[in-house]
């Protein structure tokens, strides 16, 4: 009896198991086939290391790219993704990952790279147009159906018994934009809707008092944060399935998938009056590439970011596009909105990740018991 | 005892053994853990105590140590009953429920993480019975209790079961014979003698839990100084590119545990000589 149970059991599971086998071996066949054909292909892999919410994009981009290199030069490109928390992808990057190009969320976490791996020079920022982003996007409200808590602007955002989600700063890129977009515009109401004043000398204690008022909004709006994840899609995901929280801090594509993947009938996106210019950049990661033979193809890579084709597809998955024309077109994808950029209002990432999200920064004292 | 060099056994000498053993344990576990250490050295001795001793992370260690020992604790209660209905009981279905009690070995952490936050959160199906009592679990440290206790289980249940397949039922007849009523037999006679294996169950839960990342970090709320656990301070400093913080705290937690399964190894040690 116990014998014919083990037989019965070891039938069932080879049942089971083998289809799934036979089905995930890749099939050779294929490969092979491939290299009979008379004309000679080359083909060339390229490694594009991004951050999470970028998969939909690069999915489409790359079969754009592959296509168009194809017919320009006919190099076979095989581009293959990676996508995870920025900070997380440029440690893998320093670690060893072979990136031929990184696209993360913010250009503190490629300088990291500059900074530590020594893969590409420092001011890499400065090598393609526009801050080396192709592309740009903005943070924006996700809100339940019909805006019940009547969330507009940034500081709804502070009022008693609103329940805000958003990522944990320190662990993720997004959630920096976040932050540092919630800060700005309390400086610019601080400063009498003038944020040019934050680096005039003349202005430096009006400064200084808006940034005293900055940081106790901050403190107020972090108490409303029920749930700290690590990452920008944990964040969307304990609002959208597990209903916590009245709005989403989320990157402005993020928002519209979010829409898009649950339906309309549940959510809205409200569009703050101001809020942060994210720009999100883009590398060829040198040393990589000239390794791998690949910094040619890396180079058209990137620069088939900046094309109108590429541009097209950018918008179409909810990134400000660059391109003058392509943005007109896709006019009525993106709401107006007044943008400030880190460089004007915080000098750079080296000086906001060392002022706000470093070891006992100011973010870091928000936590801290009084 | 007197040290015997010379035994007896299948396996050829003690020094051939030791050798494979040292080597084996050197290479798997003493080297990626002085790696560990040496990158500490990085820091000078007050950045380190500066580092460890922070505020948040010592809410972290309160928090991580706290619910890893009482998810022990009630894992051992529990356990116990799960080992025991399962080894001195025959009943219908009795193999797939010794089959469950694996599964928290075998699937991976963070799909039980999500699983727990989906049943404990607020509209859950468990949470949301509790939500409307007034009472939150997902996102508090009772959920971090929770997922820590769901990945102990099978420590307990699987290191007691040998034990209790070896206790022979006539040991508790003759103790009933003898006139022990059933709370005496079970107190002086049953768990003296499964005290070893529980006592190792026990640690093998406690030490799980205290390195448990996957299946915490979802259903924790990870808001500072509240519900942060230790692994995941030390993802943070990782993030930010911080590996000598990151070791540092590391560093902490392999000393804590080490003396704290080093007392809990010499208690057993120390029960087991004077039962002899």
């Amino acid at each position: 009896m116990n014998k014919k149970f083990q037989m019965t059991t070891l039938i069932l599971v080879a049942a089971i198991g083998f289809p799934f086998v036979v089905s995930c071996t890749p099939k050779n066949g294929d490969a092979d086939s491939a290299e009979g054909t008379p004309k000679v292909v080359k083909n060339v892999s390229l490694l594009n290391v991004s951050y999470d919410p970028t998969r939909e994009l690069y999915v489409e981009f790359n079969d754009a790219f592959v296509k168009h290199y194809q017919k320009e030069t006919g190099v076979n490109v095989d581009v293959k993704m990676s996508h995870g928390g920025s900070g997380k992808q440029a440690r893998a990057v320093i670690d060893g990952a072979a990136a031929d190009v990184v696209t993360l969320a913010l250009a503190y976490d490629i300088d990291v790279i500059a900074e530590k791996a020594q893969l590409f020079p420092a001011d890499w920022q400065k090598r393609l147009p526009d801050n080396s982003t192709p592309y740009t996007s903005t943070i924006v409200f996700l809100v339940r159906k019909g805006n019940p808590k009547k969330i507009a602007t940034w500081d709804d955002l502070v009022k008693p018994g609103i329940q805000v989600i958003t990522p944990n700063p320190k662990t993720s890129g997004g959630a920096r934009w976040n932050y540092l977009a919630a800060w700005g515009h309390i400086l610019k109401n601080e400063l009498g809707g003038d944020l040019k004043k934050v680096n005039d000398p003349k202005f430096a204690d009006a400064v200084k008092a808006a940034e005293e008022k900055a940081k106790e909004h901050l403190v107020a709006l972090f108490k409303n944060v029920p749930v700290l994840d690590t990452g920008a899609r944990g964040s969307t995901m304990t609002f959208v399935q597990r209903e916590i929280g009245d709005v989403l801090l989320a990157w402005e594509n993020e928002a519209v998938l979010a829409i898009k993947e649950f339906g309309t009938e549940k959510f809205d996106i409200v569009v703050p009056p101001i809020s942060i210019l994210a720009e999100p950049p883009v590398t060829v990661v040198d040393k990589v590439a000239d390794k791998n033979g690949t910094r040619e193809v890396a180079e058209a890579y990137l620069k088939f970011l900046y094309s109108k084709e590429g541009q097209e597809i950018a918008a179409k998955h909810f990134y400000r596009p660059r391109d003058k024309e392509i943005a007109a077109k896709y006019a009525g994808n993106f709401k107006e909105v007044e943008l400030f950029s880190i460089d004007d209002v915080f000098g750079g990432w080296q000086k906001a990740q060392k002022l706000h999200f470093s070891d006992g920064g100011i973010f870091d004292q928000i936590y801290q018991p009084k | 005892m007197k040290w015997k060099f010379k035994q007896h056994s299948v396996l050829p000498g003690f020094g051939m053994t030791l050798g494979v053993a040292l080597t084996y344990l050197g290479l798997i576990v003493l080297l990626p853990l002085s790696l560990l250490v040496w990158n500490t050295s990085s820091l000078s001795w007050s950045e380190f105590l500066k580092v460890v001793c922070s505020a948040q992370i010592v809410a972290s260690y309160k928090l991580t140590f706290g619910a890893s020992f009482l998810a022990a604790v009630v894992n051992a209660v529990f356990g116990f009953i799960a080992a025991w209905t399962l080894t001195r009981y025959r009943f219908p279905g009795k193999k797939l429920l010794d089959a469950i009690v694996d599964m928290p070995f075998a699937m991976p952490t963070a799909v039980s993480g999500i699983a727990l936050t989906t049943i404990y959160a607020p509209n859950g199906w468990i949470g949301y019975w509790f939500a409307k009592a007034g009472m939150k679990i997902a996102y508090t440290p009772i959920g971090v209790f929770i997922a820590l206790t769901f990945i102990g289980l099978p420590f307990v249940v699987r290191t007691l079961q040998p034990s209790l397949d070896d206790l022979d039922k006539e040991i508790e007849e003759a103790a009933e014979s003898l006139g022990a009523t059933k709370w005496q037999t079970f107190w002086r006679v049953i768990l003296p003698s499964v005290l070893p294996a529980l006592a190792t169950g026990f640690t093998l839960a406690f030490a799980r839990a205290l390195g448990e990342y996957g299946s915490v970090v979802f259903i924790s709320g990870n808001l500072p100084m509240k519900t942060e656990i230790t692994a995941l301070l030390i993802y943070t400093k990782l993030e930010q590119f911080d590996y000598a913080g990151a070791t540092a705290i590391s560093v902490v937690m392999l000393g804590a545990s080490f003396v704290l399964m080093l007392i809990i190894n010499m208690t057993q040690w120390y029960a087991r000589k004077g039962k002899k």
